[in-house]
């Protein structure tokens, strides 16, 4: 290097040197560590290719113009999409149309490794994957999504229980045999979908699942109903949209009962039972409360009631953990932010800028804001929408609507589905491609 | 050679004391000195519009249009002088300064 350009290197030197100390002081002001001089050399491991992974994963490829090493580990084949799996119950999707391959990735040179994360050392810095590779990373990044909380329910404790009572709270092989379950009922039948207590997983989704029954019933089958058992006191997002529809297009179907928590079932006679009543239906679909990922409770980041992983909201940094960050759903979320694919794939940028200037040495936005952006469906063609935005208050060291943002639609419209299409196709590309 | 690395010293530390001051005044004064504010703020918009704002559908392209454009309009929807389906709730959440430079950012953007 002293032989050549003798001069220049002095100038970039000092370069260097001012870049390093304003970067230091800024990093100092935020309280933040600027933890790898030698950005490319470093390595980042992200666990789990959904909204957030994916996202985190293309974007600090994108924004490191690749002078950062990415490894994504998906236990799954392809990406299959939770926003809109709804419309394959109710019977206007397939799979296939909510179905993206991983192939996209590797144009932004990020390593898909299909494999599960099974153990992290946070001190070596490793994460061990179940066909014996050993991952060095200088950031690891945790998108595992939610687990089922089985605990309340004993009844459902087997797997082979869980098989026959449904989630298809994550998008797949449930979802398909949830469509199959409904389209074996013979007309006549009663469907029964217990909602836990919030906060769950897309806060309007148990909501939007009702309608796609219901628009599957009101035009198919004409003498079957709907029993809507929620835990909590009223409908949870959406509200009025869908109380909206529900008089509107499917009166008589739909039976709401708030304030409904589920005891136990009785799989052979498919009895839901609760507090007070018990509720026989032809197919029973139970969303269990949920946590994050069993890998982020492993290592005692689910640190807000046992259940969630509180994250500092400046870099998604675990505050349990140093050099492992956690995205989407499986995070403690700031008030009024709602666990939604939408919301992971905000998150996840975030957290790649905040990686980057982490292992760069420099400094990190001291300002985030995320936006959310959730449709739902009522039938096959008419959606409503939820919006808001959220900034990071300096003084509460959170996120925070910011006041006069956000907001609802009234009522579900078909001028609102061409948007909605949109919004799949592009956040779908936005995290893929 | 001594009185080269004085003057170098004395160089930067001119250089780290400017630093300092523009740092301190820059958060004192609650304007960002963040050099990526408008990357990011229009990453958010990116998960609808697309990523640099290359939309595939519906929802307008951004890439490539006019900063002032988009400044324009997005203050005719913050005021709710321009009808919309979430962009008027959306663009409430946003300061002039936030949408200024995202709009830069989407202007500098290639079309594709």
């Amino acid at each position: 290097m002293s032989g050549r350009h003798a001069v220049g290197a002095r100038q970039n030197r000092r370069r260097q040197f001012l870049k390093a100390a304003s970067a230091s002081l800024a990093a100092a002001a935020l309280g933040i560590r600027a933890d790898n001089a030698h950005a490319a050399a470093a390595k980042v491991v992200v666990v789990g290719a959904g909204y957030g992974g994916a996202t985190a994963a293309k974007y600090i490829r994108k924004w490191s113009r690749g002078r950062i090493e990415v490894t994504v580990i998906e236990r799954e084949a392809a990406f299959v999409s939770c926003p809109v799996s709804n419309l394959v119950i109710g019977g206007s999707r397939q799979l296939a149309d909510i179905t993206v391959p991983y192939d996209g990735l590797a144009k932004w040179g990020v390593r898909v490794v299909r494999d599960e994360a099974l153990d992290i050392d946070p001190v070596a810095r490793i994460v061990k994957l179940g066909r014996g590779e050993a991952l060095g990373y200088d950031r690891l990044i945790l998108s595992p999504g939610v687990d089922f909380i089985y605990d309340d329910i004993p009844s459902l404790a087997s797997p082979e229980a869980q098989a026959q009572v449904l989630h298809a709270w994550k998008a797949g092989p449930q979802t398909v045999a949830l469509r199959a379950q409904l389209e074996a009922m013979p007309d006549g039948g009663v469907f029964a979908i217990h909602i836990p207590k919030a906060p769950f997983r897309c806060p309007p989704a148990p909501y939007e699942r009702t309608c796609q029954v219901a628009h599957y019933f009101a035009t198919r089958k004409k003498k079957s109903k709907i029993v809507v058992l929620d835990s909590n006191e009223e409908v949870q997002s959406k509200k009025a949209l869908f109380t909206g529809a529900w008089e509107s297009l499917y009166k008589g179907y739909i039976d709401y009962r708030p304030n409904s928590s589920l005891v136990d079932v009785d799989i052979a006679t498919r009895t839901l039972k609760l507090d007070f009543e018990n509720v026989v239906a032809d197919v029973i679909n139970v969303i269990p409360p949920q946590r994050a990922g069993a890998i982020a409770r492993r290592l005692g980041m689910a640190n807000a009631n046992d259940r969630f992983c509180q994250v500092d909201f400046l870099t998604y940094e675990s505050t349990a953990q140093r050099g492992i960050h956690v995205l989407g759903d499986a995070i403690q979320v700031a008030p009024l932010m709602p666990k939604s694919g939408h919301m992971a794939n905000q998150h996840a940028k975030v957290c790649a800028a905040a990686v980057i200037a982490l292992l760069s040495g420099e400094e990190i936005n001291p300002a985030p804001v995320v936006a959310n952006t959730c449709y739902s469906y009522v039938d096959d063609k008419q959606v409503g929408h939820v919006t808001s935005v959220h900034a990071y208050d300096r003084a509460q060291k959170t996120m925070l609507v910011v006041p006069g943002s956000g907001g609802l639609s009234v009522t579900a419209s078909e001028n609102e589905r061409v948007f909605a299409e949109a919004w799949a196709h592009n956040i779908w590309a936005d995290m893929l491609t | 050679m001594d009185g080269g690395m004085t003057s170098h010293f004395l160089r930067c530390g001119a250089a780290l004391a400017v630093v300092c001051l523009s740092v301190t005044f820059a958060f004192a004064a609650d304007a960002t000195p963040y050099s990526n504010f408008g990357r990011d703020i229009a990453a958010n918009c990116a998960s609808c519009h697309g990523t640099d704002g290359r939309s595939r559908g519906a929802i307008p392209n951004l890439a490539g249009v006019d900063a002032a454009t988009i400044v324009q309009l997005m203050k005719e929807f913050r005021d709710g002088r321009r009808a919309a389906t979430v962009m008027q709730q959306l663009a409430k959440g946003y300061t002039d300064a936030q949408i200024e430079a995202a709009a830069a950012y989407f202007a500098a953007q290639a079309r594709q």
